[in-house]
């Protein structure tokens, strides 16, 4: 993706500060035009500074300086413009030589990032300032990578638009073309994660999917999102939404970018007691967008009802471009997908109402006192610290695991959850990659299905049967759609195998030419 | 199977969520929809479907016991909300 022009050998860059843009641009030789720093990859970033074509904190300052400019996005919640000079002084001055040194990225408020507020997009969290760093975000900034600052997202995780944040909508960078020019949103629960990529506002940034938080707004904003399989990347530290799904995972512009970003964010980690001990894999070495022998499947039940034309017909040249790589297409049958949402809205509210019990105004957050007795300090801090979304989902996981309720919804759901790890076992022995939709639909406006909670839910229709199962899967952008919005296609892989994931979102973004960037109104 | 205005209360009080009696009256209908929806999980036999646990096989590790963190009062007690000599404070619990 992304032509561009090579940095001529030992040219230096020419901060050049433009009027309004802010944007730092440098010149190289070479009959090049010149490039804006913003427009690099990861990969052309690393090999940048590696090389000596620019500095890091020529490029920590562009983004610094771009974060900035676009606050109407609303996509960050706290900037530390600090922490990415550090880091690319850091990488200049030889300090650091890891895989990223001198990367400035953008770190999703799920994440505990020490001294720095980590909220979960929660007024329940608010000013909380952890004593530790996650595992995935020490990970990253072992390998040399700083941060630009923290991401808004949907509170706790627990919504598909970014709506329900304490701290305000993330607005999509995208709009409609031609009539309404209605702020769109841009998914969620990553939202302020796929915003600041798509508006390069950060060239990587760390999501988290627990039902298709990384790839649904990956999709909604022309980028590539992959959530590794579950234990790949350690949950210590991630703030638990519902802890037997939550996965985190990179979200960048190019296929490249997210086996880097992943690469260094996975690993084994004694912390977490679910995580893998397997050693990462060198997804970006092996990537190769040759799909010679593989088997994409096609599972007939993700034709579903009321899906535009548009998203069935990219789905079709999704896979005349696999073909066009070497892969054959199989039919498959995945015989529980539709169970799919209602186990997952079983599951995840149960696991949440239990993890969300830690907030009782004693150890961190916000307090509020109620008439006097501790019960009543719990129960007045819990109404004012959490939002709509976030009590109607600890209702419902309270209900399921009461007393009475317990085996037939939550025990119910876990024997369907078993199902659809089975249908998928079942799958992968007829074909080696399962290729769909990323979403039923393009990105939808602000406030256009905040009133009516199951029609939000049904955003994650083709990416919640992957969670259930703890399988990799990727969104990739496969095209526009009539109204000028992003599409996503959706790749879902056996566990353990990110690569095959990685290499058949090469090949397809290597023939869908998707540059197509947001105008810029912000 | 629906809830009742009186099962929401009871629900708000496990959850420990102050809940007004509008909030409440709102709620009913809401969580009714979502119950009524996941109910279709009913049509599903899972006769002799062993309820999924683990999503990707793996071992329960063990490690030795002994001290790996610790003498951190201040840093975690940073973050309360309250707190009086070296511990978290709640109102008073007993009299």
């Amino acid at each position: 993706m992304g032509e561009r022009c090579r940095a001529a050998d030992g040219l230096r860059a020419q901060p050049d500060r433009t009027d309004g843009e802010n944007s730092l641009r440098a010149g190289y030789g070479g009959g090049c035009q010149m490039t804006d720093l913003t427009a690099l990859s990861i990969a052309e970033l690393r090999d940048g500074i590696r090389s000596g074509d620019f500095s890091a904190r020529e490029v920590a300052e562009t983004y610094n300086a771009a974060v900035a400019a676009a606050r109407g996005l609303n996509a960050y919640t706290v900037e530390t413009p600090e922490d990415a000079l550090a880091a690319a002084d850091a990488a200049d001055g030889g300090k650091s030589t890891g895989p990223l040194a001198g990367i400035p990225l953008g770190i999703k408020d799920l994440f505990a990032t020490k001294g720095v507020d980590s909220t979960a997009g929660s007024r329940i969290l608010n000013g909380f300032k952890p004593p530790y760093e996650s595992t995935v975000t020490a990970n990253l900034r072992k390998a040399g990578a700083g941060m630009l600052g923290k991401l808004n997202m949907d509170e706790f995780a627990m919504g598909s638009s970014n709506e329900t944040s304490a701290y305000g909508p993330v607005v999509s960078p995208w709009r409609r073309s031609g009539g309404s020019n209605a702020p769109l949103t841009p998914g969620g629960s990553s939202g302020g994660s796929a915003a600041a990529v798509s508006a390069r506002i950060a060239p990587g940034v760390t999501g988290t999917d627990t039902g298709g938080s990384i790839r649904q707004p990956a999709a909604f904003t022309g980028i590539c999102g992959i959530k590794p399989t579950y234990g790949r990347c350690s949950r210590w530290g991630i703030i638990s939404f519902a802890s037997s799904l939550d996965q985190a995972g990179p979200l960048a512009r190019t296929v490249r970018d997210c086996a880097i970003l992943l690469q260094a964010m996975a690993g084994f980690d004694p912390g977490d007691s679910t995580s893998l001990d397997l050693p990462v894999p060198d997804w970006e070495g092996a990537l190769s967008g040759d799909l010679k022998g593989k088997r994409i499947g096609i599972p007939r039940e993700y034709r579903i009802e009321g899906v535009p034309e548009e998203i069935n017909a990219l789905w079709d040249l999704g896979l005349e471009w696999l073909k066009d790589a070497g892969a054959e297409p199989v039919e498959i049958s995945l015989p529980h997908t539709k169970y799919a949402l209602p186990a997952y809205y079983i599951i995840a509210p149960a696991e949440a109402s239990s993890n969300l019990a830690r907030y009782d105004g004693v150890r961190y957050g916000a307090r509020v006192e109620g008439e006097g007795s501790l019960d009543s300090m719990y129960c007045a801090t819990r109404a004012a610290g959490f939002g709509d979304e976030v009590k109607r989902r600890i209702m419902i996981g309270t209900y399921v695991l009461s007393a009475g309720f317990y085996d037939a919804y939550f025990t119910k759901a876990q024997k369907v959850r078993a199902l659809i790890k089975q249908d998928f076992a079942e799958a992968f022995a007829k074909c080696d990659l399962i290729l769909t939709p990323t979403a039923p639909s393009a990105a939808f406006g602000i406030g256009e299905k905040s009133d009516d909670p199951i029609a939000m839910y049904l955003n994650d229709v083709f990416a919640v049967p992957a969670s259930l199962a703890g399988l990799p899967a990727m969104s990739v952008p496969g095209g526009l759609d009539g109204q000028g919005l992003p599409l996503g296609l959706h790749l879902i892989g056996p566990e353990l195998d990110e690569q095959s994931v990685l290499n058949a979102g090469l090949a397809i973004e290597e023939r869908a030419g998707f540059t197509h960037r947001a105008e810029k109104w912000w | 199977m629906s809830v009742t205005p009186e099962q929401v209360r009871h629900i708000a009080k496990l959850a420990r969520i102050a809940m007004s009696d509008e909030e409440l009256e709102r709620l009913v209908p809401e969580l009714n929809n979502i119950l009524g929806w996941v109910e279709q999980l009913g049509e599903v036999d899972t006769e002799g479907v062993e309820p999924l646990t683990a999503v990707i096989a793996n071992k329960q590790r063990l490690r030795e016991d002994e001290v790996t963190d610790g003498n951190r009062r201040e840093d975690i007690l940073a973050n309360a909300p309250e707190a009086e000599h070296g511990f978290f404070a709640v109102p008073k619990v007993i009299e």
